[in-house]
């Protein structure tokens, strides 16, 4: 009768991985739309382009592969990559860059490694660095959020316009928030945030950027609540950031890096802390593992941000700083077995030792 | 009273599910009983151990309860007939087994009457010793039927160092469909917890004894709640705790549930006896009740029977051997409309390859769940180490870890990850997103593991058996040459006492010859490019002296081998084989003296024939004698032989005389002249016809 020897257990779970990477994609969605209601219609465009070249990347390489497509495609693995990356990158962006970014990412970061699982470092924050050390120009120009006085909403031709043929926008800022912040180095912190205009119409860290901030949030608390993820990756990556912050607040003096709440609301903290570090495919495994992994990458997204030169962020290069790490940190926090009173690397060194 | 579950304090294990229960089809019928099938096919082997050895033969009558076969050995277990009837074949037969393996089992017709054979009773345990007790459990054949089989009286005998402090009765029952645990618990509540006290006797009164029930089994509680209350437990003897534990999939687990009930870890390789507790199934306690207080021996079992692709689900009480065939179309069950038929639940159950198998102690649920109860799992997809299954190992391993290595049969790695610490309960398969089957991974990686530990040992034992082997050798060889060398040494000492004497009696023959073979060189010594004269002289002395050495030698021998044999006690006369030998020895030393001869005269003749120039000698040597023809040469050996006749002669006269034994033997060599000297003439004349024919 059975001719598939179906073997124990004979139930499974219901999630499936296609599910977990859809849920993935609707948490952003706050997010997104936040981001679409402060910076317009570009978010959406880079969505768009971002989603078709990501599927069309993907489908063509697992067809060179001789891998079947439709069933790898309906992990919907591509298609969280090219969320994730056309949210890292500003809107209004021209369409080339974006496509070269998913064909980073797809073909690059994840298939040459051998497809979904095996790529040792995340996709999207791989594209986004390469793009970014090609490209500084286009990658660092961003909108001025529309809250701010003298912007300007920008309109569907517009956005094409200057997506397609790169014609000018006007009103088009050039700096980000934490390039402001990064730039001052006279004013103390109280007078630097009522002369900034980024700063100034911000109700308790920055304009636009904070509740883009809480949006992202709100999306990882969701998945968390739906156990996709654990807590201990982004909870720890905050609460580095956080004490980091505390530590280098030097008073809001001229020095001072900015305050705790600042860096938690300010630039892709959220998005990375919730969206980029949870990726599981990259990151530690062990709880443990993982609360190292989250912490190490806070402290570098401060260094970054405070001490770096020219980047407008430090979420990308930590992350991926941590994802070479990611064995290293996995072989010294294995857990402890059942039944057994050591963990499995203090057996090996006694091996050694023997 | 002694009832104290609402205070016990229970711990967490790591990890563990919540996958559905699905424990409602089957209990809400009450328990309920099959029809005795008209042929029973009991296995020899329904435990954990060796198989037990058949006590009947075919064709002999049996009663329900009768020994059928013996424990083999202490991990064995006695085998009973369920019911009564014939037994018609003890033979090879499917056994509920993932592989559809074939064992031996013993087959009855039963004649429908069942009649049970006599048993013995026992009314007071507490005044039988343990040790008898255990007996009883042991004849009674219990094994642990919550699903591994381990003999129970082995369980029970625990070793001295071994303290047991607590008793858990396990009634958790994790496992997703199976109510078999719960339905008897609802029905024979009483009977466990007499059967608690029982084992708590055996094991010597445990200061703690808990008997553990999920909580997803209120009547159950119910009813081991007032069996508890209206149990006075005996003198001497803790009163039973009842735990109820939170619902979490694998609590059921022995060491699990001892890690809920005392916060104990069983050290890994270990038995929970070695940490003082020991976890008895509710089914076993009742089986064990049973086998003391009325002698029954465990012919049946509740087993759940569930199911969508059966009409009836519940849970019945069926005999041992029972074809899972014949249970199924009791309860409707629609071939067409099941996915397949699972032996135990949907988490560890196994996929039965033939209905025909029988049920056996260790069966607790018969699942036959339709196509879209438990689908045919989606293929595989990549792992994206997403780590719900280390969050849901009870045993916080690293199973996405394993698997990297189980694929890559990295057997050193997947040791270091304890991977022989896994249960195989399949929450880390369950969990995951990718549907990847994990534990059949592990699994398959256990089993190469084994194989390759047992190949290695064999190749171990086979390169030690070597080594020992040629060390062994080497050592004889060693021993031999180490004797040869001594032996060589004395002959050595012996050859040169000789050579002294002999240089003594010949000096002056040799110091004679020396002279003139002193002023000849050496036929070696002319072709060496660079000569050295002094070298010629001691060689050529020696040399000589050492051929005449020998002929003196071959000389003596053939004398002392010619003495007449004479017999050391006159009584007992000399043998054929003696003569034999000595006829053999004077051959020998015959031939050793024409060599010596021969050798000696070419050496001396090379002596004198050597001229100053090689080239000369060289010409000189092809020509052996070229005075002597043929005809001399022939003439002077009749000579010679009739010499040796004459000699002969007189010899085997004279023994003939004296009586001698070796008479024979030497009048056996005159014939053999006399016949020599015959051909030689024969020859000499056929040499001197064939010249005459010539000249003509």
């Amino acid at each position: 009768m059975a001719l598939l020897n179906i073997t124990s257990p004979h139930a499974h779970g219901r999630l499936t991985t296609g599910q977990i990477m859809r849920l993935v994609i609707y948490a952003t969605l706050p997010g997104v739309f936040t981001l679409a209601y402060f910076f317009g219609i570009g978010v959406f465009l880079n969505l768009i382009i971002a989603s078709v070249s990501a599927l069309a990347f993907e489908a063509m390489v697992l067809k060179l592969r001789i891998r079947p497509v439709s069933f790898y495609l309906s992990d919907c693995s591509a298609l969280v990559t090219a969320f994730l990356l056309a949210i890292s990158l500003p809107p209004y962006c021209p369409w080339w860059l974006i496509v070269v970014g998913t064909f980073c990412a797809i073909v690059l970061a994840k298939q040459l490694y051998g497809g979904m699982g095996l790529n040792p470092f995340n996709p999207a924050m791989v594209a986004y660095v390469i793009l970014l050390i090609s490209f500084p120009i286009p990658m660092t120009q961003w909108a001025t959020p529309h809250n701010i006085d003298g912007s300007h909403v920008v309109s569907i031709s517009e956005a094409l316009n200057k997506i397609f043929f790169g014609s000018t926008i006007d009103a088009y800022s050039s700096a980000t928030v934490l390039d402001v912040m990064k730039q001052n180095s006279s004013l103390a912190l109280e007078e630097f945030y009522k002369k900034e205009p980024l700063l100034a119409n911000g109700s308790f860290a920055s304009a636009a950027w904070e509740w883009v901030n809480i949006a992202f949030l709100a999306g990882g608390l969701f998945l968390l609540y739906r156990k996709i993820f654990t807590w201990h990756a982004p909870i720890s990556m905050l609460i580095s950031l956080a004490v980091m912050s505390v530590i280098f607040y030097d008073n809001g003096s001229s020095n001072s890096g900015g305050s705790p709440l600042f860096h938690l609301l300010s630039g892709a903290t959220m998005f990375g802390a919730f969206f980029i570090v949870t990726d599981p495919v990259t990151s530690a495994v062990s709880k443990k593992g993982r609360i190292i992994y989250g912490a190490a990458i806070g402290i570098l997204i401060y260094v970054i941000r405070v001490w770096g030169k020219g980047y407008p962020d430090g979420v990308a290069f930590a992350v991926l700083f941590l994802n070479f790490a990611a064995p290293f940190i996995d072989y010294y926090t294995t857990p402890r077995t059942y039944g057994h009173s050591k963990s499995r690397i203090v057996i090996a060194k006694d091996k050694e030792t023997k | 009273m002694n009832t104290k579950h609402n205070s016990i304090k229970l711990w967490d294990f790591p990890g563990g599910i919540h996958p559905p229960e699905n424990k409602t089809q089957s209990t809400q019928l009450p328990l309920g009983n099959l029809p005795i099938p008209p042929q029973l096919i009991i296995p020899l082997n329904q435990h954990l151990g060796t198989p037990a050895k058949p006590v009947v033969q075919v064709g002999d009558k049996v009663l329900a309860g009768q020994l059928i076969a013996e424990a083999d050995g202490t991990f064995s277990a006695n085998v009973h007939a369920s019911s009564s009837g014939k037994v018609v074949a003890i033979d090879q037969f499917v056994l509920p087994h993932p592989s559809g393996l074939k064992g031996q089992c013993i087959q009855i017709e039963t004649d429908g009457l069942h009649r049970f054979i006599a048993t013995e009773t026992c009314e007071n345990y507490l005044t039988i010793e343990p040790f008898n007790l255990l007996a009883k459990i042991r004849t009674a054949g219990v094994a642990g039927l919550g699903g591994a089989g381990f003999p129970t009286a082995v369980k029970l005998t625990t070793k001295t160092t071994q303290e047991i402090d607590t008793l858990i009765i396990n009634g958790a029952e994790c496992e997703p469909y199976i109510t078999a645990d719960d339905m008897l618990m609802q029905t024979s509540a009483e009977e466990i917890v007499a059967g608690t006290f029982l084992i708590s006797h055996i094991l010597h009164n445990p200061q703690r004894i808990i008997i553990a029930v999920e909580d997803n089994k209120p009547k159950a509680i119910a009813a081991l709640d007032k069996a508890i209350k209206n149990t006075e437990p005996p003198a001497e003897h803790a009163g039973v705790e009842l735990a109820v534990i939170p619902t979490k999939y694998p609590s059921g687990g022995a060491k699990q549930l001892i890690q809920i009930l005392t916060g104990r870890e069983t050290p890994s390789g270990h038995h929970s006896a070695d940490i003082g507790a020991v976890c008895v199934n509710v089914g076993t306690v009742t089986a064990a009740w049973r086998a003391v207080r009325f002698g029954e021996p465990l012919i049946s079992r509740v087993t759940t029977i569930v199911g969508e692709s059966l009409a009836t689900q519940q849970n019945i009480n069926v005999l041992m051997g029972t074809p899972i065939d014949f249970v199924l179309q009791h309860h409707g069950f629609e071939k067409t409309k099941a996915s397949r038929v699972i032996i135990g639940g949907s988490m560890m159950g196994f996929t039965l390859p033939d209905l025909l198998a029988p049920v056996i102690k260790t069966t607790n649920c018969i699942l036959a769940p339709s196509k879209q109860e438990l689908p045919l799992p989606p293929p595989a997809q990549a792992c994206i180490r997403c780590g719900l299954c280390s969050e849901a190992c009870p045993a916080s391993l690293l199973p996405q870890q394993l698997f990297w290595y189980a694929q890559a049969e990295d057997i050193e790695r997947l040791e270091a990850h304890n991977i022989f610490d896994c249960i195989e309960c399949g929450a880390c398969s369950y969990v995951c997103p990718s549907k990847i089957p994990l534990v059949q991974y592990y699994r398959a990686a256990k089993g190469n593991i084994r194989n390759h530990k047992s190949e290695k040992e064999k190749a171990d034992r086979s390169r030690q058996r070597f080594e020992f082997r040629k060390s062994r050798i080497e050592k004889e060889e060693a021993e031999k040459e180490n004797k040869r060398l001594a032996r060589k040494k004395a002959a050595d000492e012996v050859k040169l006492k000789l050579a002294e004497q002999k240089l003594n009696t010949e000096t002056t023959l040799v110091s004679n010859e020396l002279i003139s073979a002193s002023t000849i060189p050496l036929v070696e010594t002319t072709v060496t490019s660079d000569p050295k004269s002094n070298d010629y002289q001691p060689r050529h002395e020696e040399q000589k002296a050492r051929l005449e050495r020998i002929l003196a030698a071959a000389k003596n021998s053939l004398e002392s081998a010619q003495v007449p044999l004479k017999p050391k006690n006159p009584e007992f006369p000399i043998t054929e084989e003696q003569l034999v030998r000595q006829q053999s020895r004077i051959k020998q030393a015959q031939l050793k003296l024409v060599e010596a001869e021969k050798k000696l005269n070419e050496f001396l003749e090379s002596n004198t024939q050597v001229a100053e120039d090689p080239i000369l000698r060289a010409e000189v040597r092809p020509q052996p004698k070229p005075t002597q023809s043929p005809e001399e040469k022939l003439r002077a050996n009749i000579e010679a032989l009739q010499a040796r006749l004459i000699k002969a002669i007189e010899k085997a006269e004279q023994a003939k005389t004296e009586n001698s034994p070796s008479a024979n033997a030497l009048q056996l060599a005159v014939e053999k002249i006399k016949q020599k000297i015959e051909e030689t003439e024969n020859e000499f004349k056929e040499l001197i016809n064939s010249n005459k024919s010539n000249s003509e």
